[in-house]
């Protein structure tokens, strides 16, 4: 068979119990570490903000954290990124993230108020939480969600993501249980508009659990030089290399031209798996996805599993030997051509151009 | 220790296709691999074993031919091998297969008692990671999901000291025996399969466990019924209706379609423009 198995809801109850239907408003995960918001939080407040809106309810920020952690002013980002009310556990167990005093606490939130749906970053604290809170709370989960809307018939969310590593997409419902989760990665979704003026309520409640109670303990946290690692998610400009450049040594063609450029270098799935460049260079379903100015494709072929990760793009300039090749179908300029000659004649030609504007600047 | 490794076979989905016509999934003649995370968590149970000495069970659940993943497991130095397989899984989501492991998890645990399970950091297939913490949350075992490296493990006070992938550094972490552990990818290099290891797979009965044998009471728990996601439908991306503006130019060397480029970026989009003059100002001032 051909034919992607579809699973069908048959038999099965889609219309929700009355218990359930108490279950309102759209939560919003404020993920935060070392006294930083993450951005993906305000990314999904913008998507969570366009649900509330269309069902018509509340939208609300949670907020974990200790004492002495800014979570007060986390929550008053969260209301002026459109969050209406603000969920806060404070407690000295929630210093640095663990999984069972978080979990607890989400939990305990969500018994508490009821919301219906409840959205996480899919960073590698989100998915360590939202997997543990939907066991616990027995509900289901859609993970890595590219598009989030409400299905205007029963008022339900419907979550799209990719499917079979990447070449297809697939809609996914929860059926008769609450809340409906979902986590989103970092860059999927813009950012929501900041409004300097809003404000909104902050509503606290207790952990209910002791630090001897916690059976996993922070030895220490050792902060990433940054500067050692890849920063694709923020980069402005990304010049991203594929199978096309036929063997390992011919990457570096994509290096001198992000050189030049001051970019980023990002990888297809191919090319990471053989080993060329860095697994944090990756981009796609599995690896990062990214949102540069200007994005430049060499030798990438444009598989689902990579226009996903990097279709956000303002620009996308492919390079690619085959005309046919989906690439060319979402780029914004292509070049049909050998990437090995095109892109030493970029670079070639950026350095020019970059020295003439600087000589008129 | 008894270590515990759940492992999924998963299609190689680096050969899956899309048919051109019919935009469906061509799945014949896809290989089926061991999913890749999951050995970098086999690995590094061998290697525990290695150090501290022990039992090394691999766990699967899939349709019979999966059984290929766990003598594959077997041929790198697993003692056990079990296959969970039964009808009744077809259309389990992440929580029913939480579910299902998590049962077969205690039912190992009667022969020996399991001190530690590890699971891959996600498929490749389903790419969710929601299944490792669904089973520590069902077996009620702290979660160590992104580790990079094992620091120490004491079976005598059952301690267990990681370092764990956090977004913008590294967590150490202490933590109480049982627990479940995800490696990350790269903390670990998988070994060669030895010669007497390929005859021991070539040999070795696989259990096959059914819902029941796996300790699986209420079947309302798995499968479909299990599972309270449904894929509503599948479908391929929306085409662009506007195709790349393909760069052409008379000659048609490299270096002119370069140029001709370039003019396009920095006249079309002034954003642009500044950004490219922008970089020429770091590269220089490096």
């Amino acid at each position: 068979m051909n034919t992607p198995a579809a699973r069908r809801p048959a038999g099965r109850k889609l219309e929700l119990d009355p218990r359930l239907a108490a279950y309102q408003g759209v939560w919003v995960f404020v993920e935060h570490e070392r006294g930083q918001a993450h951005p993906v939080s305000w990314e999904l407040m913008g998507e969570g903000r366009k649900l509330a809106d269309q069902l018509g309810v509340p939208l609300a920020g949670v907020v974990l954290g200790a004492p002495g952690e800014p979570t007060r002013q986390f929550c008053q980002l969260a209301f002026r990124y459109g969050a209406d009310r603000c969920y806060l556990i404070e407690d000295p167990a929630l210093a640095d993230y663990r999984n069972q005093p978080f979990t607890q606490g989400l939990t305990e939130l969500v018994n508490a108020y009821q919301p219906e749906i409840l959205l996480l970053g899919a960073t590698t604290l989100g998915r360590d939480l939202a997997g543990s809170v939907a066991t616990t709370l027995q509900t289901g989960l859609t993970a890595d969600c590219t598009e989030l809307t409400i299905d205007p018939e029963n008022r339900s969310l419907a979550a799209s993501r990719p499917t079979f590593g990447g070449s297809l997409l697939c809609t996914i419902v929860t059926l008769n249980y609450r809340p409906q989760m979902a986590t989103v990665r970092p860059r999927v979704m813009d950012m929501a508009p900041y409004e300097a003026t809003r404000g909104g309520e902050i509503v606290e409640h207790p952990l209910r659990l002791v630090e001897t109670d916690i059976l996993t303990k922070v030895l220490d946290y050792i902060p990433d030089n940054r500067q050692d690692r890849p920063q694709l998610a923020f980069a402005d400009i990304i010049v991203a290399g594929g199978r096309g450049l036929k063997q390992p040594e011919n990457f570096e063609l994509v290096w001198e031209l992000a050189r030049v450029l001051g970019a980023e270098v990002g990888a297809s799935r191919p090319v990471v798996q053989a080993g060329w460049v860095d697994p944090e260079r990756q981009v796609g379903q599995s690896g990062r996805t990214v949102r540069p100015k200007l994005y430049i494709a060499a030798g990438i072929s444009g598989a689902v599993q990579h226009r996903v990760g990097m279709e956000g793009a303002d620009v996308i300039v492919a390079i690619n030997s085959d005309a046919n090749a989906p690439i060319f179908d979402f780029a914004t300029y292509g070049i049909v051509g050998n990437a090995l000659q095109i892109l030493p004649a970029l670079t070639g030609a950026c350095r020019q151009h970059l020295a003439l504007t600087q000589r008129a600047g | 220790m008894h270590i515990v490794v759940c492992i999924k076979q998963v299609p190689d989905s680096s050969q899956i296709r899309v048919h051109p016509v019919t935009n469906t999934i061509m799945r014949q003649g896809v290989p089926a691999v061991v999913n890749p995370y999951d050995l970098f968590s086999l690995e590094e149970a061998l290697r525990l074993k290695d150090r501290v000495g022990g039992r090394v069970t691999v766990l699967c659940m899939g349709p019979p031919q999966a059984e290929m993943a766990l003598r594959k497991a077997i041929s790198f130095g697993a003692d056990h091998a079990i296959l969970v397989t039964d009808r009744a899984f077809a259309g389990s989501d992440t929580l029913a297969t939480s579910f299902a492991l998590a049962s077969a998890v205690r039912q190992i645990g009667r022969d020996m008692a399991v001190d530690l399970v590890f699971c891959g950091k996600q498929t490749i297939d389903g790419d969710t990671a929601q299944v490792g913490p669904g089973i520590a949350k069902r077996l009620d075992l702290q979660l160590l999901t992104y580790v990079s490296q094992i620091d120490a493990v004491d079976p005598e006070r059952r301690e267990i000291v990681v370092r764990r992938r956090a977004e913008g550094g590294v967590q150490v972490l202490k933590t109480r025996l049982p627990c479940l552990i995800t490696m990350l990818e790269g903390s670990n290099e998988l070994r060669f399969a030895t010669q007497a290891g390929i005859f021991r797979a070539a040999r070795y009965p696989v259990q096959r466990w059914d819902s029941k044998a796996a300790g699986i009471e209420d079947p309302s728990r798995v499968g479909l019924k299990g599972s309270p996601t449904v894929v509503r439908k599948v479908f391929a991306p929306t085409p662009n209706t506007q195709r790349a503006d393909l760069i052409s130019c008379e000659s048609g060397t490299p270096e002119d379609l370069a140029a001709t480029l370039l003019a396009k970026l920095t006249t079309r989009n002034p954003e642009l423009a500044a950004l490219l003059g922008r970089a020429g100002m770091q590269e220089t001032g490096r």
